[in-house]
């Protein structure tokens, strides 16, 4: 026994009304915590059931960030700790690659340098900090080094072991044709660990805010980095807990462009 | 002086572990335009031996010379096919059949018309920007095989090209390959374990055993199955017969 069209237009109608009420209920619950802990936060530090000078409040926050932002001074520090972050990513992706493509190259090199990309791997980059800083100077050059140096090892390591996967009769086709090393990587292992590639910018964003943050810590001049460390010393938590959101507000939105970019490249 | 000598070849693998002798003593001669079939149990070298031929391997000892030159040196005179049609997935159609072309720097206009017109000729046309994932199995190897042609190769060799399709395909392709190879009388060497597909398609039937790979017995194809297409051959009286004789051997080689 078929089912009437009419029936099935129906049942499909039913069954997306009810994706939409899912939906809807998701977003119901998610604006639900939202406000919860913002009110929660407010009326607790109000009622002084939290130290206001420690945890500051939502309004005190949204009342810095207006004057700050009327001001410029957190535009131009936003920007500074932007563009610190966009280089180290790009710069560490692309090293990584290029470290990776160096290690495909020759099997050789690769088997020397193991032993030196684990203890790099394991060691934590942000203790090169004032190393860095030493040998670049106080500014923008060792904070970019600073987001790049924290994601290059691992892109290098995740990039490498895509380029070994590459199915090798890929290879052999293009061997049969008499193809050179260069044109193997060209045509083949390149354009096949793209995906990869792709994905590890998506992780390298977020390794990234962390080594510029702490850079910016380190050297104590501009940008975000500086002001919460700023905030800290002077006490004053409002600029601190300012700062930290601009952060999580400008992260999220810079991984969700690259999601989006990833989701353009990979399929084209 | 033959088309293709295969002379004394010998491969071990070598691992930590083991020395592991692929190929023993094959000494094998292919005429010009001739049909070879190379027939055995898995793990009997056959494949070894084809990238042996190709150059992609060095054999541990004996020669191989396509023309009287040793096959290590020469590009683009001999094309491979692989088992499945490894068309890149990233690239389209026509941008996949004319890499061959591209990599050897023979990509002009007359080479890209003849490699589009040969798409045509296997039934292929209008699909030259699509990518290789919206082709069906069956046109994806035709499409290799177009890839495989285009730089005009001498010598054909085809690693089971067929046993990744359904069986009605594979009939088809059967006679497709031979009539085109047939057409422009190139020299082919097939490597698969299904007798029929060896008896139907080749002038010789090359069996080896297995364990080192040994040459163990040549058949030769009657001339009336030889003049045949694949599928009209697989339906002549002879062909069963043969197809017992091999059978019977290949069963002696696994009792061994």
């Amino acid at each position: 026994m078929s089912l009437g069209k009419n029936k099935v237009n129906l049942l499909h109608k039913n069954y997306l009304h009810s994706l939409t009420i899912e939906k809807r209920w998701v977003r119901f619950h998610q604006v639900i915590i939202f406000l919860v802990f913002f009110t929660g936060w407010e009326i607790s530090s109000q009622q002084r059931w939290i130290d206001p000078l420690l945890f500051s409040s939502p309004s005190k926050i949204w009342n810095l960030f207006l004057e700050k932002f009327q001001d410029g001074s957190l535009l131009s520090n936003l920007g500074v700790t932007l563009t610190e972050t966009i280089f180290g990513f790009i710069l560490g992706t692309l090293l990584g690659t290029l470290l990776a493509a160096l290690l495909w190259w020759s099997p050789m090199f690769s088997k020397i340098i193991d032993p030196y990309l684990v203890i790099l791997n394991a060691m934590p980059k942000v203790a090169l900090g004032p190393i860095l800083i030493v040998a670049l100077g106080p500014g923008y050059p060792s904070i970019i080094a600073m987001g790049a140096i924290i994601s290059v090892i691992i892109t290098t390591l995740v990039v490498y072991t895509s380029f070994k996967e590459v199915d090798p009769n890929y290879m052999k086709v293009l061997q049969t044709f008499g193809a050179t090393r260069f044109q193997c990587f060209k045509e083949a292992i390149l354009p096949a660990s793209f995906p990869t590639i792709i994905s590890t910018l998506k992780v390298n964003v977020g390794l990234s805010w962390v080594g510029v943050i702490v850079g910016e810590f380190l050297v104590s001049s501009r940008g975000l980095g500086y002001l919460i460390i700023y905030g800290f010393q002077v006490f004053n938590f409002t600029l601190v807990f300012m700062s930290l959101l601009v952060i999580a507000v400008v992260a999220t939105i810079m991984y969700q462009l690259v999601e989006l970019l990833e989701k353009k490249l990979i399929k084209e | 002086m033959s088309f293709l000598a295969i002379k004394d070849v010998h491969h071990t693998y070598f691992t930590k572990a083991s020395a592991t002798t692929a190929l023993s003593e094959i000494t094998l001669h292919v005429e010009e335009g001739e049909f070879v079939s190379f027939l055995g149990p898995s793990g009997c070298g056959k494949t070894t031996l084809l990238s042996i031929i190709a150059g992609l391997i060095k054999p541990t000892e004996g020669t191989i010379l396509l023309e009287n030159k040793p096959t290590s040196g020469l590009k683009n005179q001999i094309g491979y096919m692989l088992q499945q049609d490894y068309l890149f997935p990233w690239k389209t159609i026509e941008e996949n059949i004319l890499l061959g072309l591209k990599l050897s720097q023979q990509l002009n206009d007359k080479s890209k018309l003849a490699a589009i017109d040969l798409l045509k000729q296997m039934g292929l046309s209008g699909i030259e920007k699509q990518l290789p994932k919206q082709l069906s199995g069956g046109m994806r190897q035709r499409a290799a095989l177009v890839r495989t042609l285009a730089t005009e190769p001498k010598l054909l060799m085809l690693d089971e090209p067929f046993s990744a399709l359904d069986y009605q395909t594979k009939l088809k392709l059967e006679d497709l390959v031979s009539n085109t190879l047939d057409a422009f009388g190139k020299t082919a060497i097939l490597v698969t374990h299904d007798i029929g597909e060896a008896i139907a398609m080749s002038d010789r039937v090359v069996l080896f055993s297995p364990s080192p790979g040994r040459v163990h017995k040549v058949f030769d194809m009657p001339e009336e199955l030889r003049i045949l297409s694949p599928f009209n051959a697989r339906n002549h009286e002879t062909f069963s017969s043969i197809f017992q004789t091999i059978w019977k051997e290949l069963e002696s080689l696994e009792s061994r």
